[in-house]
């Protein structure tokens, strides 16, 4: 890999940066937003929650570890173009098992390196989350310019419909074996093992095998699916998943949730989380860029205890407006927005970060253990 | 949980001298935590015996205690301060340790002093072996498989277990000597049998080898809530084997996938909370099997350490504050983060840059030393360099370096192309084993063609990091291959510089100056632009102006407000023997100055162990090398109304010409002035004007040359070659025969170079001033008379203020140069004089040695012991605030007596002969005070860990110049119950004087000799003047014995006397403490 082919990012406030394409060749557009991970930019790539975005890694060096077939979130990468300042030309990881530019150019994502992406992290910073295009066929800014401002955004587009699975699915994969300190692996599951049915709205792996881990069955379904296809399944309990985008225009999601809501426990991650607020009553909004990173203290108000979590969303749910039923349990203690919700009368809780980690760290893998507590057996 | 109530005044112990393992880190760490405590309203007590510090500032602490850090000492300032707790945490494994004994000990009950932050038992736990190794089975993690066995049949058994390569470790011998690894069983019986026969109990420790391993440290902190988290995690580019202060390191971790970083993150805080560290900050190290990814805990420091230094430094996280705060209650999430403001200290930093650290080394001081890189640490200090990537971090962190390279090769010190350049076969030598050459071999190994995966087979260093170095080496030819500046083009230029290449690389592989590179390169808009160090990969706004330089599109340094002065100043980068904390003091102190003044204060340095680079010291803080390029970068950009030059030590001094020559603005003392100094032609000129004396010199260019001027001037000679700086390579010589040999070797290693040659003023006294000079009046603050004679290099003598035993005459003529001197010179600022005092008949001629216009490194022991903040005043003097107006306008007096006395880094070089001489070899320094001077003396060594002994036996073994002179302190000895011990020469010279003493064999005289008795603990002090050195030499391998079994052993004639006086005055009074604060009343008012 030495390309010197060059690509360009350009902004809808006009800024254009030229740096060199790796991946694929061609052109797209998204938002185009920073992540701050130091390290699981394989995780990142496969989190079907970019999609729609174009990610710029903050960490400056990527690559060095490869990839491999076991630290994905879904069967491919998801977001629509990535930026990183360099990618590592030799991988150097006894679990590598290839180049992070053939995985991309396998699986046809743009991608560009060399620009001077903490200028890019500041411009996002100070003007908020910007719509872009990413190209190696166009290089001319203008027209690049234009592009971007024509492109869509994501207010009020239906990504999580682009991503959910088409077919239920059973998910009996358990977390991966360094997750655990112990190096354990799940043990088989007993015949009356709870069953929880996870909503995918664009769901990341890690979630299922979490719930795989704490001892739940775990059938996979659309997250289009209606409250009476949920309940056919006789589960225990529902999962709602993370996933892409603006939680606002997905009506059917609200529906089925509110009913859903009193029947069965529920347990909410990220969009999920969005989604049974929406649910119950409350307000979304769009962060000025959003939280994606795996640095978040998150303060648990329950215990009073600081979690370090693992975000990636641009949208949130507004204190204002809350409905009396869900009461707050956690908050960010970067910018006192609201990191997780519970039901005052109903079993159902929620949190907008991510629990299952991959990538981040392992603070929250609480939250699988009481929801499985909640299902009782 | 808010602030404790129930504590009002903390005692903080410092880790006291500076020595190898133990630097300037100590002194950012405890300086941080004094701040942090008395900025939440605790009264604090420091003790720390090192007066080279910024913690010992009478400012910094409510209750300054400079006095030797013993047990006994530390009970006296615990009596009288009754302190309600004290944080053990911040002052080094010195500090730790201390603690540790006042708790065994009982005081800290019988006082009721509370340990925050770690508790007795947590230390215990950490600190011993076995304990920890039942800790981290107990909670389900790896240590390096181990047991300990005393015969050949149980270690046949338990290697079964533990598995080949083994470390095989004979237990109780001497700084772990005689341990060796075994790859087979055949090599496992014998190393076993060595093994067991050359430990003193029989039993060897057999130890899974994890040579090779990668290694990595992660920086934990945690509060009262076990609220954890990590701050960094450091990757070693050397593997394990390589003890982590000697190797080069990388935040964060490269080569870690997340799954691996997390499970390393759950691990840490695993031990965290295992071992029990209730509040602050931890190191934890893991060793990882690069092929199967088997992950083992190292080990755990449950204190701050070096790497939270660096960690703190390569983030922006004030670790060592936030410990302070943590252990007086609160919570992490109530502290705020000082750089980004509207968030909290609970999170983890990320960063978006590289950051690489590289050690110092100074085998050069120690040609004996074994240069082998082990698990002892024996480098002396490190740079840090940011880059945005890690080929750029690398190579501004070589540069950093100072040892004459400007990055990864391409510059003076390449030895490649030329008639040096290593073969193929040496370079595989250098890279086997690990040492402190090995990084410029790696390049030589790929000039070879050697591929990644061979060199990686050779040296364990991860093909990542080499790929890299690969990589710059190919750039190199890329850029050689152009030929010449005009024809590369911008694009490669550019790439070059953000891989780091500096101009001075580039001019030698484009057949350029680095000026030309230079003004070309800015001429293309190729500049450097300044990022900021923010903890959250600019996620949020920045307020701590903490920057460093790459090549991007944006840079983030405010614009100059037209309203405010700008001063730089220019660090002394990282620590080697002759320049370390004295100067980086000196520099601090120059920014406090600044800021009192209302002028905006501009840190560059390099160096992370410093309070310099701390970001809350300067206005704005440059973490950059120390090199014309990249200070003009930094002038460039922030326009400094001036460049303060002579605080950093000669790091600074030596760029001083070429910054000027740019145009930059040096102020204080004239770059001319600081030349003509020294300039030995226009010196003695200057000299002779003034109507002052000096030593007769000449310079030889030949053998026959030398000759003839040592006729003139009479031996003995001092003689060194011109192009070696810091007595480096200095010799006396008393004959004719001494004096061809050494201008011999001196023109075989450097042809055509001259050999410099002084009169040596035997038997003078040498005495070292300071003083500041505003242009036009002088203030003589400190006069020091030394206790070594001249010879001794003046950085490793011990010295006194006021002067001991010069009569108020010589005292007052001394003065009197020194004022002459500065004013002549016109200094403005600083400026330090060497004399020495020769009794020449009934005379007492002064001699001028040396005059060095700069900061010199007693100028915190001055200020000590004076209560004059020198480089404070010098540094406003220098912005143009006179003397007078400072209200400085007579010489202090002191009314004490105080002893500065060097530290020496022997004991981490096994074997190597000791003796002082015209080369610098300490690593730091202590300071005793007193009413009197042998007292004062006495509490100087005291800290400098020298145990006087109270009774017992005293080797004495003097030279034939000696052997008279000792009579009365012999005398003086006996009267005080010792026994002395003699080999012949030495006991018929007492004999005759009627002194009794106990004969012993020489080495070569079969047993027991002198080392048998040190072996058995029946010697307890050695006084031996040398007539011979080196290791090789019997009284050589005496002194290393003393040095290995910690007796202390003086080796000249004057320390003896002192010695003496100071045992002596021991059986007379007890030693008191007493803070500084009292000392020098003028502070207490504040």
């Amino acid at each position: 890999m030495n390309s010197t082919q060059p690509a360009k990012l350009a902004l809808e406030d006009g800024t254009v940066m030229t740096g060199i394409s790796f991946g694929a060749p061609g052109e797209v557009v998204g938002e185009v937003c920073f992540n701050t991970s130091m390290s699981g930019y394989q995780e990142i790539l496969t989190d079907p929650s970019y999609r729609g975005q174009i990610v710029a890694m903050t960490a400056p060096q990527i690559g060095n570890y490869g990839v491999n077939a076991e630290d994905v979130e879904s069967l491919r990468p998801q977001l629509s173009g990535f930026i990183v300042r360099e990618l590592s030309r030799r991988v150097s990881n006894y679990r590598a098992e290839g180049h992070l530019h053939s995985y991309l150019l396998r699986h046809g994502v743009v991608a560009m390196q060399g620009i001077d992406t903490r200028a890019l992290v500041r411009r996002i910073r100070i003007h908020g989350a910007l719509r872009g295009v990413l190209s190696t066929n166009d290089l001319n800014d203008e027209s690049l310019v234009a592009k971007a401002r024509a492109s869509p955004g994501l207010i009020g587009r239906d990504l999580a419909r682009e991503v959910a699975p088409k077919h239920e699915s059973r998910w009996d994969q358990p977390v991966h074996s360094l997750v655990r300190l112990d190096g354990a692996i799940a043990a088989e599951l007993p015949p009356d093992a709870p069953h929880v049915v996870a909503l995918d709205y664009g769901m990341k792996w890690n979630i299922a095998r979490q719930l795989r881990s704490v001892g739940c069955r775990v059938t996979v379904l659309p997250g289009t699916a209606t409250a009476e296809e949920v309940l056919a399944h006789r589960p225990d309990g529902v999962l709602l998943s993370n996933g892409p985008g603006d939680p606002a225009p997905l009506v059917y999601a609200h529906k089925t949730i509110f009913e859903l809501l009193g029947k069965k426990p529920i347990f909410g991650i990220c969009l999920g989380h969005q989604l049974l607020a929406l649910a119950c009553g409350a307000k979304t909004y769009k962060l000025k860029f959003g939280h994606r990173g795996a640095n978040q203290p998150v303060l648990n108000r329950l215990t009073g205890r600081v979690e370090i979590t693992c975000q990636n969303h641009g949208f949130a749910v507004a204190e204002e407006g809350l409905p009396r039923e869900l009461e707050i349990t956690h908050i960010n203690l970067n910018d006192g927005t609201i990191e997780g919700l519970r039901h005052r009368r109903q079993p159902a809780f929620s949190v907008q970060y991510h629990p299952e980690a991959s990538p981040g760290p392992h603070d929250s893998q609480y939250l699988f253990t009481s929801f499985r507590e909640m299902l009782g057996k | 949980m808010p602030r404790r109530d129930d504590l009002h005044k903390i005692l903080i112990i410092g880790s006291g001298p500076i020595i190898i393992g133990q630097a300037c880190e100590f002194d950012y760490s405890g300086t941080q935590a004094c701040k942090a405590l008395r900025e939440e309203g605790y009264q604090v007590v420091l003790v720390n015996s090192n007066p080279a510090t910024i913690m010992t500032d009478p400012e910094m602490a409510d209750r300054t205690y400079i006095e030797p850090l013993t047990c006994q000492m530390l009970e006296k300032v615990i009596a009288a301060e009754r302190p309600d707790a004290l944080l053990p945490t911040l002052g080094g494994q010195t500090g730790l340790n201390l603690a540790m004994e006042l708790h065994h000990q009982g005081v800290l009950e019988r006082y009721g002093v509370e340990l925050i932050g770690a508790r007795a038992e947590v230390i215990a736990k950490a600190e011993q072996r076995d304990l920890f190794k039942a800790a981290m089975e107990h909670i389900g993690l790896e240590v390096c498989r181990g047991q300990t066995v005393t015969c050949l049949e149980e270690a046949r058994a338990a290697i079964k277990e533990i598995g080949l390569p083994c470390v095989v470790r004979p237990s109780f011998t001497l700084g772990g000597t005689g341990s060796s690894v075994a790859y087979n069983r055949e090599e496992f019986d014998t190393l076993v049998a060595k093994g067991l026969d050359a430990s003193p109990i029989g039993q060897v420790l057999l130890e899974e080898s994890v040579l090779g391993w990668k290694e990595f440290e992660m920086e934990v902190m945690r509060d009262a809530d076990d609220n954890c988290v990590i701050i960094c995690s450091i990757e070693n580019f050397d593997p394990m084997g390589v003890h982590t202060g000697d190797s080069v390191t990388v935040a964060p971790a490269q080569t870690l996938t997340d799954k691996e970083y997390q499970r390393m993150r759950d691990a840490s805080i695993a031990v965290m909370r295992e071992i029990g560290v209730d509040t602050g900050g931890s190191n934890i190290q893991f060793a990882i099997h690069p092929q199967t990814g088997r992950m083992v805990v190292i080990e755990m420091n449950p204190r701050v350490s070096r790497s939270s230094a660096l960690a703190s430094k390569a983030t922006g996280f004030p670790i060592a504050k936030i410990a302070a705060k943590l252990a007086v209650g609160y919570r992490l999430h109530e502290l705020p983060n000082d750089i980004t403001r509207q968030t909290r200290a609970c999170f983890e930093p990320t960063i978006d840059y590289v950051v690489v650290k590289v050690p110092r080394f100074t085998f050069e001081k120690f040609p004996e030393a074994d240069p082998t890189l082990t698990t002892q640490m024996k480098s002396v200090g490190e740079t840090m360099a940011i880059g945005r990537t890690f080929k750029e971090a690398i190579q501004k962190a070589l540069r950093g370096l100072e040892v004459g390279s400007f990055g990864f090769g391409c510059d003076g010190k390449d030895l490649w192309g030329t008639l040096q350049q290593p073969t193929i076969e040496e370079v595989r030598a250098k890279l086997a084993v690990p040492n402190a050459e090995r990084i410029w071999y790696l390049r030589y190994a790929i000039k070879y063609g050697m591929s990644i995966g061979e060199i990686y087979e050779l040296t364990g260093i991860d093909p990542w990091f080499l790929e890299n170095l690969h990589e710059l080496v190919e750039l190199e030819d890329h850029l050689r291959w152009q030929g010449r500046l005009q024809t590369v083009d911008d694009a490669t230029l550019r790439w070059a510089k953000r891989c780091g290449f500096a101009d001075r690389q580039l001019a030698v592989l484009l057949n350029s100056t680095e000026m030309e590179v230079r003004e070309h390169r800015k001429r293309r808009g190729i500049v450097a632009t300044f990022k900021a160090v923010d903890t959250c990969a600019a996620e949020f706004e920045a307020y701590t102006p903490y920057y460093y330089s790459t090549y991007e599109d944006e840079d983030e340094t405010p614009p100059k407000s037209p309203a405010v002065r700008r001063v730089m100043i220019l660090g002394g980068g990282p620590n080697r023997i002759g320049q370390g904390i004295e100067f980086d003091y000196c520099c601090c102190h120059a920014s406090f100055a600044l800021r009192e003044l209302g002028i905006e204060s501009v840190m560059v340095n390099s160096n992370p162990e410093t309070v310099s680079t701390d970001y809350d010291t300067s206005d704005m803080l440059f973490f950059e090398p120390l090199t014309i390029e990249d200070v003009l970068n930094i002038c460039d950009r922030v326009q400094p109304d001036g460049v303060i030059a002579q605080f950093g030590g000669q790091t600074p001094l030596n760029l001083a010409r070429a910054l000027s020559n740019a145009g930059v603005p040096i102020i204080g003392t004239s770059v001319d002035t600081i030349e003509a100094a020294e300039d030995r032609e226009a010196f003695r000129d200057f000299l002779n004007r003034l109507g002052l004396r000096q030593p007769p010199s000449a310079v030889a260019r030949n053998t026959a040359e030398a000759r003839a001027a040592a006729a003139i001037i009479g031996f003995p000679l001092l003689v060194r070659p011109s192009y070696v700086l810091g007595g480096r390579a200095m010799e006396i010589c008393y004959d004719m025969a001494q004096l061809e040999r050494f201008v011999a070797e001196a023109f075989v290693a450097a042809g055509g170079q001259p050999v410099l040659i002084d009169r040596f003023l035997e038997d003078a006294i040498e005495v070292d001033v300071d003083a500041v000079c505003d242009g036009q009046h002088v203030l003589v603050a400190g006069i020091m008379e030394h206790i070594e004679a001249a010879g001794v290099h003046s950085g490793d003598s011990a010295c006194a203020i006021p002067p001991y035993s010069l009569p108020p005459d010589v005292v007052e003529e001394i003065r009197q140069a020194t004022v002459a001197l500065a004013r002549s010179l016109r200094v403005c600022g600083l400026m330090n004089v060497q004399f020495a005092v020769k009794q020449e008949g009934s005379q007492r001629v002064v001699y001028v040695l040396e005059v060095n216009p700069r900061a010199s490194r007693t100028v915190p022991f001055v200020s000590k012991a004076t209560g004059v903040p020198l480089a404070k005043i010098a540094a406003k003097a220098i912005v143009g605030v006179s003397l007078a107006e400072q209200g400085y306008t007579t010489d202090p007096v002191p009314v004490q007596t105080s002893v500065k006395e060097s530290v020496f880094p022997f004991i981490k070089f096994p074997g190597i002969d000791i003796v002082l001489g015209p080369e610098m070899k300490s690593t730091g320094e202590v300071m005793g005070v007193a009413e009197d001077f042998p007292i004062a003396f006495a509490k100087s060594q005291i800290a400098a860990g020298t145990v006087l002994p109270r009774e017992g036996r005293i080797f004495v073994s003097m030279n034939e110049r000696s052997k008279m002179q000792f009579v009365p302190l012999a005398r003086r000895l006996k009267a005080m119950g010792y026994e002395l011990l003699a080999t012949t020469g030495t006991a018929r010279c007492l004999e005759a004087a009627g002194i009794e003493v106990r004969r012993v064999k020489k080495l070569q005289e079969g047993h027991p000799n002198l080392i048998d008795y040190m072996v058995n603990g029946e010697v307890q002090l050695v006084i031996n003047t040398p007539s011979g050195k080196g290791a090789r030499t019997d009284e050589g391998r005496i002194r290393a014995a003393a040095v290995a079994r910690g007796v202390p052993c003086v080796t000249t004639l004057q320390a003896a006397e002192a010695a003496v006086g100071a045992m002596e005055a021991l059986r007379r009074a007890a030693l008191s403490v007493q803070a500084l604060q009292d000392r020098h009343p003028q502070y207490a008012r504040r």
